[in-house]
Order: C-alpha cells, then sequence, then structure tokens
C-alpha cells in the first residue's frame, strides 16, 4: 500500500498483481459474455464496467484509469457487432473520473460505493448512447425506467463485487 | 511548488484523456466509412479467440454431464415418455397424410404457375455458447463457423421458427444477429391477408413489423411468416405473430411481433447452408407450354360433349373429339386392352395415379370414357394431365 500526501490529505493508493490487473477484467468480459446465455437478465449487468470503476477507484490514478477503461470497452465492442470504440470512449471516460473521485472522496464504504455505481452506470449509459448515435447512426433511445432499474441493479452488485476484489490488493 | 507540479500533472492527465478519445473517435470514423469493419478483424479475432473456447468449453462440459445424467442416471419417467411419444407418432402420421394432400395440391398449383420452389437442402445444427454481453447489441456466438461451411448472411433458425442470419463467420465461430437487433431486417409476410413487410428489432428489445399502411386490417394473434424477398430467408418460414397493433408513423400501422422463437433462452439452432431453387417436382424442360385457358377449362364445368362418333381407331377422329385413343396413349410398356372406367388424373410428380385434382363434376369429361391402362415396362413415366382428361406419356420411345 502506497501513502501519498495530497491537500494535507493521506490518500491510500493501490496496486496489483499483473494476474489480477489482466486476469479479473478477462474474467468478466468472459462472465458478461457466457452467463446470459443461462441467465438473459444479466445482460443488464456491466461487469467490464463495475472492473473498471474498481481499478480506477483503487489506482486513483487518471491515466491508468482512462487506459484501462479504454482497453477494457474495446476488448468488450470487439465482442458486439458494432464498431470498435463506443465503449471504449465511454470506459475512458468513466475511469478517469472514477480515479478522480477516488482522490477526492472516501469510496471505500458500501453506502459510497452503491451511489458512486448508480451514478457512474447512468453517466455511462448516456455517453454510450450519445456517441452511438453521434457517430455511429444506430437507433438507440433512452428509456428511463430501464436506466434507472439496471443502474440500481449494477450499484447492488458493485458492493458484492468491489468486497471480493478488495482481497486482491497488494498491501 | 508543489501546486505547479499537481498542475502540470492534472492537465498531463487531461491531454492524454483527450488523446484517448481523439484516438477511439477517428477509429469509429474510419470503420463508419469502410465497410469491411475497418481493420479491426484482428482485435475482434484476437478478443472471440480467447473468450469464446472457455465459453464453449464450459457449454460441452455442462452438456456431457447432463447427458450422461438423462442417460443413465436419470431415467424415472422414460416409459411414460415411451408410450406419449408413440402416441404422437401415430397423430403425426395422421397430420402426415393431410399434409401430403396438401402438398402435393400445392405442387401442382406452383406447376400450373410456373412457381419455383425454394428447399433447404443444407444444414448445420450449432450450439449457443455466448452472447454480446450487451443490452445494445443483441447477438450470440455459436459454435460453428467457416470450417463447417458457415458463411455470413446464412439464415439460422430453430425450431419454432427464425433466429436471424450470421453477420460474422469465424474459423471455429460464428457472430449471429439477432431478429430483434434494431440493426437487422427480414422480409415478412402475414400468413392471412397476405400483406408483406419488413421485420426489424426495436431500441427496447421487441420486434416489429414494419412498412404496412394504416388503412389495412392486422389483427393480433395472426402468423407471420417469411415472405423470401430479403434474400436470406427462404419463403414460409415462421417468424412470429402479430401481439399487438396500432396507429404508427406517416400512415403505417406500429404491428409489434411476438417471435415464434425464443431469443433469449436459445440453446441450439440451425444454420441454412444451402437453399436449392428450382422447379417443383414433375417438372420437366421439355414439356410443351400450357395455356391460361387451358388450366381454366380444366377447372371450370363445362356443357357434356356430344355421343361419341364411332370410327376406325387412328383416323383421327379421336383426337378430333378429345378423346383418347389406345395407340396413342403406349408407352413403351406392356399396353392392357381398354376398359371402360372413370378417367384418372395423373401425379404430376411421379407418374402415380391418385385422386382426381378437380371437384367432382368440373372437369370436361363428366362420362366415363375408354382408357387405356398402361404398364410401364421399366422406369415409371412421367406421364402428365391434360386439359382435356387423356394423358400424355412423355417417355423416350
Amino acid at each position: 500500500m502506497t501513502i501519498v500526501q495530497a491537500k494535507q490529505e493521506r490518500i491510500e493508493v493501490y496496486r496489483f498483481s499483473p494476474g489480477v490487473t489482466i486476469g479479473v477484467p478477462f474474467l468478466a468480459l468472459v462472465m458478461q459474455a457466457f452467463i446470459p446465455v443461462k441467465l438473459h437478465f444479466f445482460n443488464a449487468f456491466d461487469l467490464p464496467l463495475l472492473v473498471t470503476i474498481f481499478f480506477a477507484v483503487a489506482r486513483r490514478s487518471q491515466v491508468s484509469g482512462c487506459l484501462t477503461g479504454a482497453i477494457i470497452g474495446i476488448f468488450q465492442d470487439a465482442l458486439t457487432h458494432q464498431p470498435l470504440g463506443v465503449y471504449g470512449i465511454s470506459k475512458s471516460v468513466i475511469g478517469y473520473a472514477a480515479s478522480s473521485l477516488g482522490a477526492k472522496i472516501d469510496v471505500e464504504n458500501p453506502g459510497s460505493r452503491l451511489l458512486m455505481t448508480f451514478g457512474f452506470f447512468l453517466i455511462h449509459e448516456a455517453l454510450y448512447i450519445i456517441v452511438a448515435r453521434g457517430l455511429v447512426g444506430m437507433n438507440l433511445t433512452w428509456l428511463w425506467g430501464r436506466e434507472i432499474r439496471d443502474a440500481f441493479a449494477n450499484a447492488v452488485l458493485a458492493v458484492v463485487v468491489f468486497a471480493v476484489l478488495d482481497k486482491f490488493k497488494q498491501q | 511548488m508543489e501546486n505547479v507540479i499537481s498542475r502540470f500533472r492534472n492537465t498531463l492527465n487531461l491531454i492524454v484523456l483527450m488523446a484517448v478519445l481523439l484516438a477511439q473517435v477517428l477509429g469509429l470514423a474510419i470503420q463508419v466509412k469502410r465497410p469491411d469493419d475497418g481493420g479491426t478483424r484482428l482485435i475482434r479475432v484476437w478478443t472471440i479467440g480467447l473468450i469464446t473456447p472457455i465459453t464453449r468449453g464450459i457449454i460441452h462440459t455442462e452438456d456431457w454431464i447432463a447427458d450422461e445424467w438423462h442417460s443413465y442416471v436419470w431415467l424415472r419417467n422414460v416409459r411414460k415418455e415411451n408410450e406419449e411419444l408413440k402416441d404422437q407418432i401415430v397423430q403425426m402420421k395422421m397430420d402426415q397424410v393431410r399434409l401430403i394432400e396438401d402438398a402435393n395440391q400445392a405442387r401442382r398449383l406452383q406447376l400450373l404457375l410456373g412457381f419455383k420452389e425454394q428447399y433447404i437442402s443444407g444444414t448445420v445444427p450449432a450450439q449457443v455458447i455466448s452472447t454480446t454481453g450487451s443490452e445494445f447489441s443483441r447477438a450470440i456466438y455459436i459454435d460453428k463457423g467457416t470450417n463447417d461451411g458457415v458463411k455470413p448472411d446464412m439464415p439460422v433458425v430453430a425450431p419454432e421458427g427464425i433466429v436471424g442470419k450470421v453477420l460474422r463467420a469465424f474459423p471455429t465461430t460464428s457472430l449471429v444477429l439477432l431478429i430483434n437487433d434494431p440493426t437487422s431486417g427480414a422480409g415478412v409476410i402475414l400468413e392471412k391477408s397476405r400483406l408483406q413487410g419488413i421485420l426489424k428489432g426495436a431500441p427496447n428489445g421487441s420486434t416489429v413489423m414494419q412498412n404496412v399502411m394504416a388503412d389495412e386490417k392486422v389483427g393480433p394473434g395472426e402468423r407471420i411468416l417469411t415472405s423470401g424477398g430479403d434474400r436470406i430467408f427462404p419463403k414460409g418460414l415462421p417468424v412470429g405473430t402479430v401481439a399487438a397493433v396500432s396507429p404508427g408513423q406517416d400512415l403505417f400501422l406500429n404491428i409489434r411481433v411476438r417471435p415464434a422463437a425464443t431469443l433469449n433462452t436459445l440453446e441450439e439452432v440451425l444454420v441454412i447452408t444451402k437453399i436449392d431453387e428450382h422447379a417443383p417436382d414433375g417438372v420437366t424442360g421439355n414439356e410443351p407450354s400450357r395455356r391460361a385457358i387451358d388450366i381454366l377449362a380444366q377447372r371450370l364445368p363445362t356443357v357434356a360433349p356430344p355421343a361419341p362418333i364411332e370410327s376406325v381407331p387412328g383416323t383421327g377422329a379421336e383426337a378430333a373429339s378429345g378423346k383418347p385413343s389406345p395407340e396413342l396413349t403406349k408407352p413403351a410398356g406392356t399396353a392392357i386392352a381398354p376398359t371402360t372406367t372413370k378417367p384418372k388424373a395423373t401425379d404430376v410428380s411421379g407418374g402415380a395415379t391418385t385422386k382426381p385434382t378437380t371437384p367432382a363434376g368440373t372437369t370436361d369429361k363428366p362420362k366415363p370414357v375408354k382408357q387405356a391402362e398402361v404398364v410401364p415396362a421399366s422406369k415409371p413415366s412421367t406421364a402428365t394431365p391434360n386439359p382435356t382428361g387423356t394423358t400424355k406419356d412423355t417417355q423416350p420411345q
């Protein structure tokens, strides 16, 4: 665990082993692709997004968060039939924003994680739809009911997933 | 000094973010402009090559365990199920007789109209191994690819109805775009009203039928079939049923469709790899062309013909009066002595004698006439009915 001094506050910056850095996003992508085959409702979740937020918040480095989001997003795009970059752009912004937020407020307790993920999920979906409509010309619409429901579901899942991933943080 | 460093770091971070976003926006622009994926195929192949073997392994292991369990361990209801299946076979045999009759009739009608039939002559069964994992991309991955003969734009169906089409084919995997994706489209037709339209996916995951005028009458529950107009799906495959109808935009109806195939829980699908298009059975290139008036004459009731004129066979009087002559219908095989029988219609598909195709009393030969019963020498003849009720043997002498 590295301690850095910023604005008279002690902020904890975590590191992860290369295995976790590569393995966890990969596992998230595999689960995201496979689980909906058996449980269709799982499409509402976005595990790669949760992983992006977790790494960005834990590392508290905006460059690292942005690049992690971009790479995970592009691989997620590669699984779809859409052009590469739609998820990439959305997750780059979320990675950057999450690491910026993580450097300013406490995001270790479940309540703040719930709220943070809820907000980031909505921003991510809005960015995705803006990019998909504006740059790719896809016919997507913002459905408030669905987005709020999915954001809440992801926020609840994030509390559990983050608690599990906390165990991989290197002291 | 700390402030300067912090400000410099923040600026640097922003520059990195902008560079990452700019690179991806440029990449998107290139991909949108170029139809061939904009050079991203390598990344897709890598990603799919890394992820699908794992999902395929999980699916196949699960199937193997389920097979072992059901084949050797869990045999509790097999006897009862066997009885039910036997009953089902009896029922299906009865249905089959009726369907054969319908099919024969349809074939004859197609023959008259000069139709070309589409036959599904090649399919590849495939298992669903993965999804795209996105609500914005409704597509699935199957465990068959170019190594199994799968190519882009091949239709994919389930026993209940159509599923989608192959969008991208990789060596061992293919990406199938489902019919409920907003970017998909299929030519469809309403079964009863025969109205044609386009089936498209809606952003919320439902499927809609477009391009049906608002003044048309369409009711919920009506079946929808493929029209064959998209040149991807063969004609006549089940698509779904009309779930709801409401006025849409621009004088068109908004028809919500309930897909026949359960797209959310697909496990096995069939990829149609080969579709043959040819004339119905029994239609050969050397048959004489038939006029519409002849076809109508065969179907409409006519005045009874005058009494037969006694004439010497072979003088041409029979032909003039429309009666068959034993000599004229004699094939290469053995001819049995002429007998007085009811005229028989001959199946166009195989030369086999079947019941008349037209209702009683609607033929132009209501009275019994003399006709030669023929027995083919070796091969069955391809005899066809002609408008005058006589048989015309097309077997080479």
